[in-house]
Formats: structure tokens, C-alpha cells, sequence
């Protein structure tokens, strides 16, 4: 899933420093699963600008929506009927979403309410790490399943580099050194012998060295 | 000056909080009528969201109350209530809002006297505190 935090309500509060009334817009997909900015967090959110405001005598109208999915015009849309009630659009979603509802509503602001910080999975009640950096040439099949991109410091192709220490990275002992998680599994797979073959070096065009992406199904277009 | 009285709500778990209330009042304790109790099942079916409707709707302050620490009817709903009324006061802090008007407090089903004490100290901490800034500024607004 796409990984988010709320920003701190300073950042937020000024944002909409002036607004008299807007719409605080989360999203029903991954940041619901990562406590960020579903239906609840934007309850919460809602709450706690509607009492800031309140605390400096000020009115704010606070309206709660949370779309299916913020990253999908279709859905965007349902937020039509009530964009021109309001002096701006805070979203909960990811960055995609934030920008969905810029790019359908020409002229009504739309501010972040998250920081959107990496796709990755959960480990635990209330743990995220990082998992995958989209870089568009998936090499999970020659490393036993881990990724050296996401999860090695120094993205390494072939790995380990000197500082990694009983399984931890020399970065710091509470990340593991995933090229010590790739050997351990390979073992397991019995498929150490693998270890010693070379991986290439990476052709970053399919990651972001060739400008922004975009995929094109033309049976589905 | 009228002596300012705060209005305190305490969401109380079923198994030890509440039956201590309940416990204070056949042993004839006073406490003070401020206490707006809630029962629940578990302290921690407490969400953060019904703390912040509690002072948002005007509450002065919010007690969160459940079964003494390893005693949780539901093994660790007390740890997480607890939990969750920390990450709260964070964000009350970062709204401007004082964090002790937030508070976690634990019994076990026959304390009625701590319960009587809590309550009391609490209300009183409260009335020092002073009004929810909150009902402060939207009874300017209703003014204006
Ligand atoms: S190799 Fe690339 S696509 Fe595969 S998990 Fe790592 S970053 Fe993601
Ligand atoms: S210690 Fe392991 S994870 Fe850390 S930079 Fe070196 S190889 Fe990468």
C-alpha cells in the first residue's frame, strides 16, 4: 500500500489560515489501512481544526467526505455538487489523490493534509516499512524475494557492502541489512548457489531516469 | 466570581471502573456531580474520535477509566486505551488545547474510594484549569 503520515496542525492550520469553510476529502484505499486518512482520520482531523478555530473565536464549517478511491476521476466526481460551497479542499489522501481533485477542480485550492512516504507493507499494529520503489523492472526473482532497492541503504546490486553487522545495517541497528535477509532466504531455498551470480547493473529508465511514467493499455484505453 | 464548574466525562469500563462507581455510591462516598459517566464495555473500546467529540461538544475535561494494569477483562484493552489517550494529548497539545484535560486513570471493580478520589481530584485540577478554551471561543462567536 501507499504509505502516509498527517502533517503536523501547524502546517496544516496555515493552510487554510482564512478559510471560512472547507472540505476535508480522505480516501477509502490505502491510507484507511495505514491510519492516515480514512473516514475516522478525517473525523478526527475535522474535530480538531473545528476546535482550533473555535478556541481563536473563530467559525469554520468543516464538511467530511471520504471517496472510494481519491486517485479515480469517477469518484472525484462526487465531490462536484459541493466544491463551490467551499473556500478550499483539504485532502487526507496520498499525493495521487491530492492531485486528482486539483486536476478536476480548476479553481478551488486544494491542500495536503498527509505526507505520502513510500509503498510498503505492515509489519505489526501500527508498523510500516518500506517495501518497494517502483522501479519498473521488478528483480524480486533474483534476490529471493526481497528487495535491495527499497530496503538496502545504498540500493546495492550485489551485496553486502562492508558495514553489515550480525544482519544489521550499518546505518543503523534497527534496520536489518537486506542483503543478509536475501542470503538467509536463499539458504532457506537452498538456493545459495545463486548468491555469487552477478546482477547486472540496473537500467534506471524504467525507474524515474526517464521522466515521469505513465502505462497505456490500449486494450483497456 | 461564580465558582466555575467544569463538566467531566468518564467513560468507565463495565468490569472494573464502572462497578466502582457503582460500588462508591453504595458505600455512601461523595463525588462530585461534574462526573458524567459513560459506561463502556472495555476501556478499550475508547476510541480517540469519542474523546475528541466529548470536547469538542464542550466537555472540560475527559476521563478515560478502565481495570488496574494486567486485570483487563479483555487482557489488554486498558493498555491500549492508554495508549490512545497518549497519542491524544499530543495532538490536543498541537491544537492548543491542554493535555491533562485528557486523563487515564485504572481500579479494580471494589476500589469505590479511588474512584471517589479520582473523580474529585480530577474536577478539581479541572475547575483550576479553567474553562475548555474551546467553549470560551464559541461563546465569543455566538456574541459576535
Ligand atoms: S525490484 Fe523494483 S519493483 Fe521489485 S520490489 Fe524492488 S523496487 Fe519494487
Ligand atoms: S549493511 Fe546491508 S543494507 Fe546496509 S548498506 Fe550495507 S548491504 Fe545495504
Amino acid at each position: 500500500m501507499i504509505t502516509a503520515e498527517r502533517k503536523p496542525m501547524d502546517e496544516i492550520m496555515g493552510m487554510i489560515d482564512g478559510c471560512g469553510r472547507i472540505l476535508l476529502v480522505g480516501c477509502n484505499e490505502c491510507v484507511t489501512v495505514c491510519a492516515a486518512g480514512g473516514r475516522k482520520e478525517v473525523a478526527l482531523l475535522a474535530a480538531g481544526l473545528q476546535m482550533a478555530s473555535m478556541k481563536k473565536g473563530r467559525a469554520l464549517d468543516v464538511r467530511e467526505m471520504t471517496l472510494e478511491r481519491q486517485c479515480d476521476p469517477e469518484y472525484v466526481e462526487e465531490l462536484a455538487p459541493h466544491i463551490d460551497q467551499v473556500d478550499a479542499v483539504v485532502s487526507m489522501a496520498c499525493g495521487c489523490g491530492v492531485q486528482e481533485v486539483a486536476r478536476r477542480f480548476k479553481k478551488t485550492p486544494v491542500y495536503p493534509a498527509l505526507n505520502t512516504k513510500f509503498m510498503g507493507a505492515s509489519e505489526g499494529p501500527g508498523i510500516w516499512a518500506e517495501r518497494c520503489q517502483g522501479c519498473g523492472d521488478c528483480l524480486l526473482g533474483l534476490t529471493g524475494g526481497i528487495c535491495p532497492i527499497a530496503r538496502c541503504a545504498k540500493r546495492l546490486m550485489n551485496g553486502p557492502c562492508g558495514g553489515s553487522t550480525n544482519g544489521k545495517c550499518e546505518i543503523g541497528n534497527d534496520v536489518d541489512c537486506a542483503w543478509h535477509l536475501i542470503w538467509e532466504r536463499m539458504k532457506e531455498l537452498g538456493i545459495e548457489d545463486r548468491y555469487e551470480d552477478v546482477i547486472a547493473a540496473k537500467d534506471w529508465r524504467t525507474g524515474r531516469g526517464n521522466g515521469p511514467r505513465k502505462i497505456l493499455r490500449e486494450d483497456l484505453a | 466570581m461564580e465558582q466555575f464548574e467544569p463538566t467531566i466525562v468518564a467513560f468507565c469500563c463495565h468490569y472494573c471502573a464502572y462497578t466502582a462507581a457503582d460500588m462508591a455510591g453504595s458505600m455512601r462516598l461523595v463525588y462530585p456531580p461534574n462526573v458524567k459517566i459513560i459506561r463502556v464495555p472495555c476501556s478499550g473500546k475508547v476510541d480517540t474520535l469519542h474523546i475528541m467529540k466529548a470536547l469538542e461538544k464542550g466537555a472540560d475535561g475527559v476521563l478515560v477509566a478502565g481495570c488496574l494494569e494486567g486485570d483487563c477483562h479483555f487482557k489488554t484493552g486498558n493498555v491500549k486505551a492508554l495508549q490512545r489517550v497518549t497519542y491524544l494529548q499530543g495532538y490536543l497539545e498541537e491544537i492548543g488545547i491542554e493535555a491533562e484535560r485528557v486523563q487515564m486513570v485504572t481500579m479494580s471493580a471494589g476500589m469505590g474510594g479511588r474512584f471517589a478520589r479520582i473523580t474529585t481530584e480530577f474536577t478539581e485540577k479541572i475547575r483550576e484549569l479553567g474553562p475548555n478554551p474551546v467553549n470560551a471561543g464559541g461563546s465569543r462567536l455566538a456574541a459576535s
